[in-house]
């Protein structure tokens, strides 16, 4: 039984067929996340009318061009206020931010942290590629300490965030972190993040081989996971403020779905005090 | 003989081991290798010839018919969406029985 050629794919019913190919380098992982999404809204067994797709700037903010759904591209870091606007206007909507690491913690810092704080009844999948890939590999908030990038030559002096610790310190009711080569958790932990009530953070590490990969030693998309396949350690318990990502050719990489808590969320407040309107 | 003494699971007889048919959309695939570097079974590689767009796009390998067990991670982890797979038509119900193995 050799291969078949055909023209489309099972998830092409949630994608616009049009627009591809994307736009993404060989051996990126956004690809891959997105297609996560796709099975994950596919098995979700919500209309795909309910499902909102709101992005920011930059590579992993081009999902919502690729998803045949209401999406919407708004300006640089701010998804998640647009995204908490279309949630308080229409509750029944199952609204996701899908955006990259620089877009949501340094351009929208700050969103993030007071939505968290609120408990929006939101979904953000961040993607982490710990640059910022399309406008040419610059160092961001999630650039790990030594790794070179276009901005930190000699090496990144900065700290980095760890995602996952900030979004649990902020409030969020669930916290994963996956790769891109952990498609099935990773689409597991999004179906999770649709079903909960409040605000849901998955973060997905992904390779980006021409901005991040070649200057670090790492090489194409394909050996950053193998890094992963060979580093990655699951572990859902784990102290989520010990579990930096480094990237190190040595060091772990801790996965899991560390954080799922019950806080009550934004949502259920207006009725109560406000009436019907 | 020696067929007759590897352990086989008690329930070895009942179950479905899936056989899965490759589908491939070689125009759509930019070359990254997710799917033959992480293949269990080892069941792709290159093609020989590339697509429109120059790249070699998995094929099924040779010696390798009837070795894809339908695990579909191939179909999940594409960032193309270029490669999935379907349970063949001719995909097997069962094992077979333990007695037919043994003889």
């Amino acid at each position: 039984m050799a291969e078949i050629a055909v023209a489309s794919h099972p998830i092409d019913a949630v994608l616009r067929r049009d627009r591809l190919p994307h736009i993404w380098c060989p051996g990126c992982g956004i690809g891959a996340v997105m297609a996560c999404y796709a099975r994950a809204i596919l098995e979700s067994g919500i209309p795909l009318d309910k499902h909102i797709c709101v992005s920011g700037i930059g590579c992993s903010a081009r999902v919502p061009g690729y998803m045949n759904l209401d999406t919407y591209h708004t300006t640089h870091g701010r998804a998640i206020p647009f995204a908490t606007g279309l949630k308080l206007v229409n509750p029944e909507l199952q609204v996701t931010v899908f955006s990259g690491d620089g877009d949501l913690f340094a351009i929208g810092g700050n969103h993030f942290i007071h939505a968290a704080r609120r408990n929006i009844d939101i979904n953000v999948f961040c993607v982490n590629n710990f640059n910022y890939g399309m406008t040419g590999g610059q160092a961001g908030p999630t650039t790990p300490m030594g790794s070179f990038t276009t901005t930190t030559p000699y090496g990144n002096v900065e700290p980095p965030f760890n995602l996952a610790a900030l979004a649990a310190a902020c409030g969020a009711v669930f916290v994963a972190r996956w790769t891109a080569l952990h498609v099935r958790q990773a689409q597991e932990a999004m179906q999770r993040a649709m079903q909960k009530k409040g605000f849901a953070f998955v973060e997905i590490v992904a390779p980006c081989p021409v901005s991040f990969g070649k200057s670090n030693d790492i090489g194409e998309g394909v050996d950053e996971m193998w890094m992963y396949r060979k580093q990655c350690v699951v572990n859902d318990d784990a102290d989520v403020t010990k579990i930096d990502v480094t990237m190190g050719k040595e060091a772990e990489l801790v996965v899991g779905n560390f954080l799922d808590i019950e806080r009550p969320a934004y949502m259920g407040y207006g009725k109560e005090v406000l009436g019907e309107a | 003989m020696a067929e007759a003494l590897l352990r086989r699971p008690l329930d070895g007889a009942t179950v479905h081991i899936p056989r899965g048919q490759v589908f491939i959309i070689p125009d759509r695939c930019k070359g990254c290798d997710f799917c033959i570097d992480f293949c269990p079974r080892d069941v792709l590689v290159e093609s020989q010839t590339t697509n429109t767009k120059g790249y070699h796009y998995p094929v099924v390998a040779p010696g390798k018919d009837g070795e894809c067990a339908n695990c579909q991670f191939c179909t999940i982890i594409c960032p193309e969406y270029a490669i999935y797979t379907e349970e063949a038509q001719d995909s097997p119900e069962a094992n077979p029985p333990l007695a037919e193995v043994s003889q």
